[in-house]
């Protein structure tokens, strides 16, 4: 038989078995086959579709977290401030309470020394004075022992009043 | 269930037959390379399996004549390989008729045959045998794994069907889809798919050196023509208008192509001819080729052998590592064609369908 002459019974054969293939392949085959890639392929996409989604929901849950956290920092860092402000303004206040009070006690006690040291400088001069008559006292006493003496010296002071 | 069907196909012919050397063998025992070739790569009434010395091993096939308004169904191995006549009919094994089968009536066979009387053949040959082989054998595959998708749809896919699956996404995707555009694909695709696995299965088939296999169903020009044909039906059937006025009245192209000398739609009109029947020719001749080489190796051993037989053994080793070589780029090559002839039908019926883009701009 030729090897390029086409055959009358290949050509009959071949088209009823081709056709036949097409037919049933194309009728019962193909369609169904198709259809299920197809509808994995969609179920594959829808899945991975919602994947990302929860991705993306995750990654936003994850995001308002951080603000959320963000936020509670500031306001904590905000607190802390705040109270370190008024602790310090407390010792502050405290440190200037005390100053105060320090200076008072100590102006009290400044007036009090001076009164004690003036009482005590009055009381040292008494005494001086005393101590002082009672020796004058005790040396006119020694001197005006004897009469003349007494009357000489009595003309001598005299005498200093007169002509002073 | 294919050993089933081929019980079925020669049940009429008496299962096996061990057949005399015919008279071929008698004239000499020269060993002819062309020969060989020829007898593998042709179409033939009967399938040689294998030789043992002088007793061939075959499976004779039925005979279908249509001649006189008659049908006659008989086994060819009525004719003891032409060497007698059976109800008038004569099977020539040489001469300008060689392999054809010729009402000679009661004449005798010493007689000289003038414009012979040739019935017309639907009998079923070797390459018919291995068509309704691979046929039946694609239907049984594809609807076992359709019936898998059915079963397990939402599961990944498992034995056959995950082998499959890639090649039918292939071809849907890269092929279809790509060639037809997103719009009209899917009315294209069962086609692309059916002619894509017949290729590649028939290939694949003829490849194989034994009995289901090696019928070159590919490599043979009747099929490769019916096959363009399809594609050529299917392509005309669906052009669009645009796809008719790209041929008569091709746009941006200068009016005196086209007037008085038709000499461009001359020239578009014979490209829708000459598409299909390059996919014929390009299918059938790299199927052939293919066939040739690996068959032209094995003959060397034999050529060899003829001159001393250490010779033959000697180059037994080249020439199987060397077919092994080319079956190898065989299988390649069947997918390659199968994928050519798939993509080249693929991009015609994207030509045919294609949506009149540049209509809009100047024509001339």
């Amino acid at each position: 038989m030729e090897l390029i002459t086409p055959e009358l019974g290949l050509i009959f054969w071949m088209t009823i078995s081709f056709g036949i293939l097409i037919f049933i392949l194309g009728k019962f085959a193909w369609p169904v086959i198709l259809k299920a890639i197809r509808k994995r392929e969609r179920n594959i996409e829808e899945a991975l579709q919602a994947a990302e989604k929860a991705r993306e929901e995750m990654s936003h849950l994850l995001a308002t977290n951080e603000k959320l956290l963000n936020e509670a920092k500031l306001e904590r860092d905000a607190l802390l401030a705040d109270a370190r402000k008024l602790a310090n303004n407390i010792i502050e206040e405290a440190r200037q309470k005390a100053n105060k009070e320090y200076e008072q006690i100590l102006a009290s006690a400044r007036v009090a020394i001076k009164n004690e040291e003036n009482a005590a400088f009055i009381h040292l001069k008494n005494q001086i004075a005393v101590l002082t008559i009672e020796l004058t006292e005790k040396l006119l006493r020694e001197k005006l022992s004897d009469e003349e003496k007494q009357n000489g010296y009595l003309q001598k002071l005299i005498d200093e009043i007169i002509f002073s | 269930m294919v050993r089933k069907f081929f019980i079925f196909l020669v049940s009429f012919c008496f299962a096996f037959k061990l057949v005399e050397a015919g008279p071929s063998s008698d004239k000499s025992t020269e060993f002819r390379p062309g020969e060989m070739i020829m007898e593998h790569i042709t179409d033939a009434h009967e399938w040689h399996i294998l030789s043992i010395g002088k007793t061939h091993v075959s499976i004779p096939l039925p005979v279908i004549l249509w001649h006189d308004g008659k049908l006659n169904v008989f086994c060819f191995s009525k004719f003891h390989h032409g060497q007698t006549d059976y109800k008038g009919f004569r099977y020539m094994t040489e001469g300008p008729y060689k392999d054809k089968i010729i009402y000679v009536g009661s004449a005798k066979p010493t007689l000289e045959i003038k414009n012979p009387d040739i019935p017309l053949d639907f009998s079923i040959t070797k390459n018919v045998a291995s068509l309704f082989l691979s046929v039946i054998a694609l239907i049984i595959i594809f609807l076992t794994v359709a019936k898998s998708y059915k079963q397990s749809e939402k599961q990944a896919p498992k034995g056959l069907q995950s082998l499959l699956e890639p090649i039918i996404i292939f071809v849907r995707d890269d092929i279809a889809k790509t060639s037809i555009g997103e719009k009209h694909y899917e009315r294209f695709t069962p086609y692309l798919l059916t002619v894509f696995f017949f290729i590649f299965f028939n290939n694949l088939l003829g490849i194989v050196p034994f009995f289901p296999g090696g019928a070159n169903v590919t490599g043979n020009i009747t099929v490769t023509m019916m096959l363009a044909l399809f594609t050529f039906l299917i392509t005309t059937l669906s052009g669009n208008r645009h796809y008719w006025q790209d041929i008569f009245n091709t746009p941006n192209i200068p009016w005196w192509l086209k007037i008085p000398i038709p000499m461009l739609p001359v020239i578009e009109l014979l490209g829708v001819f000459t598409k299909p029947f390059v996919l014929m020719i390009r299918l059938f001749a790299n199927m052939t080729a293919g066939h040739i080489i690996v068959l032209g190796f094995m003959s060397l051993i034999f050529v060899f052998g003829n001159i001393h037989p250490a010779f033959g053994y000697g180059i037994s080793l080249i020439s199987i590592l060397m077919s092994i070589f080319i079956s190898l780029l065989e299988i390649l090559v069947s997918f390659l064609q199968a994928f050519v002839f798939t993509l080249l039908s693929a991009l015609y019926f994207g030509m045919a369908i294609e949506e009149p883009e540049h209509l809009t701009q100047k024509q001339h």
